[in-house]
């Protein structure tokens, strides 16, 4: 644990704050560049240097793949949710117009909610795309022995 | 006054954009990865700082201004922090420093 001491204490600075921009790419998209796919991919790569500085199994026990597995399909649901909602409301699929009592209020809750979504299940994607190529066992695959070794 | 801040300030842009492009040079044509990571990581942290500082001083008390500084300081950590940990790769790696024979 004594190694790799400067990475260590910078990245303790920069993740939370990583995450905090994350967050305000997000939620700052409607009025400024941004928007749900850059925020989740900002979020995500702060979990992907936690894994790389702290270690993968480290990352897993903050973010279980389980986890990162469910949340991804709730960004989906959520998407797709809004859509429903709005036809259920009396208008097309993903009408935002018909979600709130205003037309624009309802614009305003529709693309909100959908970025939230999309942004959920970016960032959900690469962290879990991160386990998977961290969690590559030599014993899965061939009996631990690799093609090049004999 | 006006003008002072703006030949400061182009002063400050223009040596910043002096020590990025000879940063730059360095990091093309310097010998091996230990002498053109200190060009291009050395440069760059100065370069960067007297751009943003001309740039800031162009804009004014205002909010970009704000932003610059975080900008500014967020380098200050990660830039030398990135070229320590390549350094650091490339000597677990056991890569050889250029020495001149």
């Amino acid at each position: 644990m004594r190694h790799h001491l400067v990475l260590r204490v910078i990245a303790k600075l920069l993740i939370p704050l990583i995450l905090l921009f994350a967050l305000y790419v997000q939620f700052h998209g409607d009025f400024g560049p941004g928007g749900g796919f850059q925020a989740g991919v900002i979020f995500g790569s702060a979990f992907i240097l936690y894994g790389l500085i702290f270690g993968a199994n480290t990352a897993r026990r903050v973010a279980t793949p389980e986890v990162v597995r469910v949340l991804a399909a709730c960004g989906v649901l959520l998407y797709a949710g809004v859509g429903v909602v709005a036809i259920l409301r009396g208008g097309n699929y993903l009408q935002y117009r018909v979600l709130a009592a205003t037309a624009t209020g309802g614009e305003h809750l529709g693309i909100f909610l959908i970025e939230f979504g999309v942004g959920l299940t970016v960032a959900m994607i690469m962290i879990g795309l991160f386990y998977c190529f961290t969690g590559y066992r030599p014993s899965d695959h061939n009996n631990g022995t690799h093609p090049h070794d004999a | 006054m006006q003008l002072l801040l703006d030949a400061i300030s182009w002063i400050c842009l223009l040596s910043g954009g002096f020590f990025v492009v000879a940063g730059g040079i360095g990091l093309l044509r310097f010998p091996d990865f230990f002498t053109r990571l200190h060009a291009a990581s050395v440069t760059d942290t100065l370069g960067t700082g007297l751009i943003l500082l001309g740039l800031m001083l162009q804009s004014g008390f205002s909010q970009a201004s704000v932003k610059l500084i975080l900008i500014l300081v967020f380098l200050f950590f990660s830039s030398p922090t990135a070229a320590h940990a390549l350094a650091k790769a490339a000597l677990h790696g056991k890569l050889v420093p250029f020495v001149k024979r």
